[in-house]
C-alpha cells in the first residue's frame, strides 16, 4: 500500500558463491562466477557493470524464477526456492499486460492474491503521475509512461524487497531526476531493502547506500563501495564526483582489488 | 430543414444554409432525394404495367415496392438515409428492371429465371418451412460450431502448457487434422445413432481443428516475461493459464474462430444436403428435386442472411474481446 506509507519490515538477504550458467547450443555459458553478498534489510544497493555482464541474471535468481548452478540464495535466513510477492522484481522492459488497462495493470498484483483496494491503486497512480492515463491502453503510451506504469505495479505489493532492473532508463531527464527522487523518498518511507540496475554511475550515488561494481560477463564483484555521507546529496558533491570518476575508472579496465570508499 | 441535409451531416442539424440564405446544388441530397421516388416508380410499373403471363402476387410486390419507396422518402426526410442512398436507388433501380424485363416481357428463359414476384410468393406462401429449415440449420450450426469451438480452445491452451499432452495428442491432431471432415461424413453416419448428433460432431470437428491449431500457436507464443511477471506478484497456475495465457492468445483464438465458422458453414450445407432430413441445405436439396427454383433462390437467401449474420455477430464479439488493441479488419 502506497500511501499508507506503513512501513515494512525490511527483508535482508544472504548470497554466497552463487554460479550460473545458460545452456547454449555452444555450450554452457557462464553468467555469474561466485558472487558472494550481504545484503542488510533496508538497505538501497545500486548494482553497476558492464551491458551483458549478468546484473539482471542476479535479479531473477534473488526473485526467485530461476535457481543458480551452485551457491546459496537466502531471504532473512530462509532458502528462496521460488517467487514471493515480498520480493518484488521490475523488469528492464516494462512487460505490460496490452490487453489490460494501466488501472489494471496496477493492480494486477492485488488481483492475483484477490485483494481490493482501490485507494492503493489510485494512489499508486499517483505517484507515478498517470491520473490521466488511467483507463489507457498499454499501446498508448511512450515508453517512459509504460515504465513508470511497472513501477507503480510493482509498488503496489508493498514489497518487503524491491528488485529494479534499470528503472528509470527510458526516461527523459527531467522526468527521470522526478522520479529519483520518488524512489529515494518511497524507500525512505517505506524502508523496503532495494537493489537497483543502473548505468548511471551518478544516480547510484545519489541514491545508493552501497554500489557494487561488476566485471565483465561471468560477473564477479569488482567492488563494493559503501556510500556513507549523509543526505540530501548533490551530483555537484566533489566526494560524489571523485567517486564517480573512480568507478568509471574500474568500469573501464575491468580489474580492480576490492576497495571501499 | 431537410434540404439542409448533406451526406456527413451531423447529429445536430443546423440551419446554417437558411440563414446563409444560398442553397446550392449538393450531388449527395440530389441522390438522396431520388431512392425512394425511384421505388414508387417500380411500384407504379409492376402495378400498371399487364404481366405477360398468370404470376402471383404482382399486387403485393408492387405494395412491397410502395412501401419501401415511402420508408426512403420519410428517412431521407429525417436525414437518416445519407450514405445508403446509392444503395438505396441501385436496388431500386434493379427491382425495377428484373420486374420489367421477366415478368412484363418474358426476356428469360423460365424457370430458371424467375420473376421477383414468385420469388416474393415462396416468402408468402412457404414462410413457415423456410422458418423451420432455418431454426434447424441454426441449431444444428451452433451447438456443433460452439462445442467445437470450446473444445478446440481447452485443448490448444492444454497443447501449449503441457508436455504431456503434446505427446499424446499432438499426432493425433497430425493425423485427422488435415482431413477434410467431409472425408469423415459416410463414417460418421454409420457409428452415431442418428444423423443429426452426426452431423453436429462433424461441426465440432470442422470448427474445432482450426481453433484448436491457432489456440495452441497462441498460447506457445506467449511472451515469457508475461509469465514472470505474475509469478512473482504470487500467480498460480490457473491465473498463468486463464488470466495470461488465454487473453494473451486471444487475438490468434479469434484467428482460428473464424476459420473454424467458414468451415462449419460448408460443413453445415454438406451434412443437411446428404444425410440430415431438415434444415435449408435440406431445403434447398428438395427445391431443386422439384424444379422449384424460386424456392431454391428463396432459400439461398435465407442461407446468405443467415451467415451474414452470425459472421457479424463473431466480428462484434472479436471487437469488443479485443478492444485493447490498436486496429483490426472492419467487417
Ligand atoms: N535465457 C537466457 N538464455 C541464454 N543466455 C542468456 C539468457 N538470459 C541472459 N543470457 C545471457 O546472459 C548474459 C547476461 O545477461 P543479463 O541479462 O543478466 O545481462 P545484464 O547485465 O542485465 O545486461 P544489460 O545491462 O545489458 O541489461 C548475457 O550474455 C546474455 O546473453
Ligand atoms: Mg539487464
Amino acid at each position: 500500500m502506497v500511501t499508507s506509507s506503513q512501513p515494512v519490515p525490511p527483508l535482508g538477504l544472504t548470497l554466497s558463491h552463487l554460479s550460473h550458467s545458460y545452456e547454449m547450443p555452444s555450450g554452457a555459458r557462464s553468467v555469474l562466477d561466485d558472487v558472494s553478498l550481504d545484503v542488510e534489510p533496508g538497505e538501497f544497493i545500486a548494482l553497476i557493470g558492464p551491458s551483458g555482464c549478468g546484473k539482471s541474471t542476479l535479479l531473477r535468481l534473488v526473485a526467485g524464477l530461476e535457481t543458480p548452478d551452485t551457491g546459496t540464495l537466502l531471504a532473512d535466513g530462509a532458502s528462496i526456492t521460488g517467487p514471493d510477492p515480498s520480493r518484488i522484481i521490475m523488469f528492464q522492459d516494462p512487460t505490460l499486460y496490452p490487453w489490460r488497462t494501466v488501472h489494471s495493470n496496477i493492480s494486477l498484483g492485488l488481483d492475483i492474491r484477490g485483494e481490493k483496494n482501490p485507494e492503493a491503486v489510485a494512489a499508486a497512480i499517483r505517484l507515478v503521475g498517470l491520473e490521466e492515463f488511467s483507463r489507457a491502453w498499454p499501446h498508448q503510451l511512450s515508453g517512459g509512461m509504460a515504465q513508470r506504469v511497472a513501477l507503480a505495479r510493482a509498488l503496489i505489493n508493498s514489497p518487503r524487497m524491491l528488485l529494479l532492473d534499470e528503472p528509470l532508463g527510458k526516461l527523459d531527464s527531467l522526468t527521470r531526476l522526478a522520479m529519483q527522487t520518488k524512489l529515494y523518498r518511497l524507500w525512505k518511507s517505506q524502508g523496503f531493502t532495494a537493489l537497483m540496475v543502473t548505468h548511471d554511475v551518478e544516480e547510484a550515488l545519489l541514491l545508493a547506500s552501497r554500489v557494487i561494481v561488476f566485471s565483465p560477463r561471468p560477473a564477479r564483484i569488482l567492488a563494493d563501495i559503501h556510500v556513507d555521507w549523509p543526505e540530501p546529496r548533490h551530483r555537484e558533491d566533489p566526494r560524489l564526483q571523485s567517486l564517480r570518476a573512480h568507478i568509471l575508472e574500474q568500469l573501464e579496465t575491468g580489474i580492480s582489488p576490492l576497495a571501499t570508499a | 430543414m431537410s434540404n439542409s441535409q448533406t451526406i456527413p451531416a451531423s447529429a445536430s442539424p443546423t440551419a446554417s444554409s437558411a440563414t446563409t440564405g444560398h442553397l446550392a446544388f449538393a450531388p449527395a441530397v440530389f441522390w438522396q432525394w431520388l431512392a425512394g421516388p425511384v421505388w414508387l416508380l417500380a411500384a407504379l410499373v409492376t402495378w400498371k404495367l399487364p404481366d405477360r403471363d398468370d404470376f402471383p402476387d404482382t399486387g403485393q410486390f408492387a405494395f412491397l415496392l410502395f412501401a419501401v419507396g415511402l420508408c426512403l422518402l420519410a428517412l431521407t426526410a429525417i436525414g437518416r438515409l445519407r450514405e445508403r442512398a446509392p444503395w438505396a436507388l441501385v436496388l431500386g433501380l434493379g427491382l425495377g428492371a428484373w420486374e420489367v424485363m421477366q415478368a412484363k416481357f418474358l426476356l428469360l428463359p423460365r424457370p430458371f429465371f424467375g420473376t421477383p414476384q414468385d420469388l416474393l410468393d415462396v416468402f408468402l406462401t412457404d414462410w413457415k418451412r423456410l422458418g423451420d429449415s432455418l431454426l434447424h440449420s441454426l441449431l444444428l450450426l451452433v451447438i456443433g460450431y460452439v462445442s467445437g469451438s470450446v473444445l478446440g480452445i481447452i485443448t490448444g491452451v492444454a497443447l501449449g502448457r503441457s508436455h504431456h499432452i503434446r505427446y499424446w495428442v499432438r499426432p493425433i491432431m497430425r493425423l485427422i487434422g488435415p482431413l477434410p471432415p467431409v472425408a469423415l461424413l459416410p463414417l460418421t453416419f454409420v457409428i452415431f445413432p442418428s444423423t443429426r448428433l452426426a452431423g453436429e460432431v462433424l461441426m465440432a470437428l470442422a470448427a474445432g481443428f482450426p481453433v484448436a491449431v491457432l489456440t495452441w500457436s497462441g498460447v506457445s507464443a506467449v511472451d515469457h516475461a508475461y509469465y514472470d511477471v505474475a509469478r512473482t506478484m504470487g500467480a498460480g497456475d490457473r491465473f498463468l493459464v486463464l488470466r495470461v495465457a488465454l487473453p494473451a492468445a486471444t487475438p490468434q483464438i479469434f484467428v482460428g474462430l473464424f476459420m473454424g465458422l467458414g468451415a462449419s458453414f460448408a460443413m453445415l450445407v454438406v451434412a443437411e444436403m446428404l444425410g440430415v432430413k431438415s434444415g435449408l441445405g435440406f431445403y434447398m436439396q428438395w427445391a431443386q428435386g422439384w424444379a422449384a427454383y424460386p424456392n431454391m433462390y428463396a432459400a439461398l437467401i435465407v442461407m446468405s442472411l443467415m451467415c451474414t449474420t452470425l459472421m457479424t455477430l463473431l466480428f462484434k464479439l472479436r471487437d469488443h474481446c479485443l478492444k485493447w488493441q490498436k486496429n483490426g479488419l472492419k467487417w
